[in-house]
């Protein structure tokens, strides 16, 4: 234990995701060591980020207006949306640069056990958007994992009873990588989502 | 295939203990308390990922170290390979094949495969369904690692389901909550019923084992059988008690029914009540149940003809033997079945025996023998 404000200051960091004790008392010493200008900036930054930020009010993707940057760019294909569990997700799809269309962020997925149920997920903003925009397609790309599964499990039912056509992100093999080192589940969902080749 | 040698650090009683083995019968005697169970706990763990003692990893780790590590080097067809595991209560476990480390310990399922019979078993034909279940299941892992993953998937889907079910039952507006269900209906089944179905194909291969080790164990009686009592609503269950293996689609659509029948009951406790972990691999001697009917002997003789049913079908299945560990079990036994329990593993690869007194061992089982005195090993 360090005294008063330095412990609280490794308590603070330490509520962190992905900060353990031993990180956040390295961090900690870390600011009390640096230049004040860079700790500065730091504490500026974290200021303004809860004021400023907002979630653009379409989508729920960060924002700095009342809509993000995607929402307003008409160069998107209003005919695609993609629904994904996070914001982060949207900059890993947008990394790609395959995706043209628009987003929808849910804030998380379903999971009984934390207490979220559909109601706690953007899903009824989701539906109002496509009775009012003019989407074609669907895809659902929550994480492949049980919650996300869930989660797409869920919107496929609600949405394709609206006539709406709904795609899921494929799942299988890791491009680069070998057939060897692949588990089990990863190979048999390659198996089941396999595609004719094309001559 | 058999261990070439064992080494724990800040396992159980053990601060460091480096075992060399060979194949054959290798028997460790020590008084109670002085860690020989740890020793053959650790080669049972490193098969298993879990313990037959205790349900957490804490208490596997000495007390004041903050970690476990179980090291061995397995031998199969001539060929060694090098397995490590950091046991971490409370953090991920790590495993490490080769020099090679491992994205999930669960990968090293399959390199190492063992059976134990220990005095824990008399409880596969007195106790609960839990321990019949994990029985089926443990050895479905034994022979297909790929389980692990189904099983895992199977608790995380049923502890979802359940938390939904709870929540309902609290809430004014139950329907809204269970509008999601279907979902978990959906994911539960799927899974469900692959597992069942691999269950019954796994009991299917067993049960000719079983009746000769049972046969062969008691003496004479030839009449194990085991049935297996599925909770699933409708003819479906009859049809599996018969003996008859469905396909997975058809348990599938019935895990759905039952559901749909149950609703309401499983709404007032919050409970899931239809599906594999509700299941029970019933044990019959003849037309009776050898729960309340058999006898303590017969009790013995069915718990370790499972036991050594299960080595004969994965050394079938495998084309080598697994580690087949006998935990103090020589004491618990008569004369008569010690003496024909030794003639039955006298052609393993490999047995891992340990004994509070040496002469409760049957003569013909000679190979290296341990002496183990508070948490120290020495080759005797």
């Amino acid at each position: 234990m360090y005294e008063g404000v330095v412990q609280d200051l490794i308590d603070e960091l330490g509520r962190l995701p992905g900060v353990g004790p031993k990180s956040a008392q390295r961090i900690a010493f870390h600011l009390l060591q640096a230049d004040p200008a860079d700790v500065r900036r730091l504490t500026e930054v974290l200021t303004v980020v809860r004021e400023k930020v907002r979630f653009c009010e379409t989508c729920f993707n960060v924002a700095e207006a009342q809509q993000c940057r995607i929402c307003l760019d008409p160069r998107r294909d209003v005919r695609l949306l993609c629904v994904v569990e996070e914001p982060k997700d949207i900059v890993a799809m947008e990394r790609t640069r395959e995706f043209h269309g628009r987003y929808h962020v849910l804030g998380g997925a379903i999971s009984p056990i934390d207490g979220i149920g559909p109601d706690d997920l953007k899903i009824t903003e989701l539906v109002r958007r496509l009775g009012a925009e003019p989407v074609d397609e669907v895809i659902l790309a929550t994480n492949p994992n049980l919650n996300g599964e869930a989660t797409a499990t869920y919107l496929s039912r609600l949405l394709r009873s609206m006539g709406i056509t709904v795609s899921r992100l494929a799942s299988g093999l890791p491009v680069g990588g070998d057939l060897e080192y692949a588990d089990e589940v990863t190979l048999g969902r390659a198996f089941e989502g396999r595609r004719v080749v094309d001559a | 295939m058999h261990l070439r040698h064992l080494t724990l650090a800040d396992f159980r009683s053990y601060e460091s203990a480096e075992v060399p083995l060979a194949p054959g019968i290798t028997t460790f005697v020590g008084r109670n308390g002085q860690g020989k169970t740890n020793l053959v706990e650790a080669a049972y763990y490193l098969a298993t990922l879990g313990s037959h003692r205790v349900a957490q990893d804490a208490p596997l780790v000495r007390a004041g170290a903050e970690q476990a590590i179980v090291r061995a080097a397995v031998m199969r067809a001539e060929r060694e390979q090098r397995l490590e595991l950091e046991i971490n209560p409370g953090r991920a476990n790590r495993g490490r094949l080769g020099k090679a480390p491992l994205g999930r310990p669960r990968e090293l399922l399959g390199a190492v495969r063992t059976v134990m019979f220990a005095p824990e078993d008399l409880a596969l034909v007195k106790a609960d369904p839990a321990g019949r279940r994990r029985f089926l299941d443990e050895l479905l892992v034994a022979r297909q690692p790929r389980w692990a993953g189904a099983r895992g998937d199977y608790d995380k889907i049923l502890k979802q389901r359940n938390a939904l079910l709870k929540s309902a039952r609290g809430a004014p507006n139950r329907a809204a909550v269970l509008e999601s269900l279907p979902v978990w209906d959906t994911h539960l089944a799927q899974v469900g019923a692959n597992l069942i179905y691999a269950r019954l194909r796994l009991m299917q291969d067993l049960q000719p084992y079983l009746a000769t080790a049972y046969e062969e164990v008691s003496g004479g009686a030839s009449d194990a059988r085991t049935t297996y009592r599925s909770s699933l609503h409708g003819d479906l269950a009859q049809t599996i008690a018969c003996g008859e293996v469905p396909q997975v689609e058809e348990i599938e659509s019935a895990m759905h029914e039952s559901f749909a029948r149950q609703q309401a009951a499983e709404v007032d406790r919050g409970l899931t009540l239809v599906g594999p972990h509700r299941d029970d691999l019933e044990l019959r001697l003849g037309a009776l149940p050898a729960k309340g009917y058999a006898s303590h002997g017969e009790s013995w003789s069915f718990a370790l003809g499972l036991k050594l049913a299960a080595f004969t079908l994965l050394r079938h299945d495998l084309d080598t033997d697994p580690v087949l560990i006998l935990d103090d079990v020589f004491a618990e036994l008569d004369a008569g079945r010690r003496e024909r329990l030794a003639e039955m593993i006298g052609d393993a690869e490999q047995v891992l025996i340990t004994a509070a007194v040496g002469a409760d061992v049957p003569a013909q089982l000679t190979g290296a023998t341990f002496e183990v005195v508070k948490g120290a090993v020495h080759p005797r």
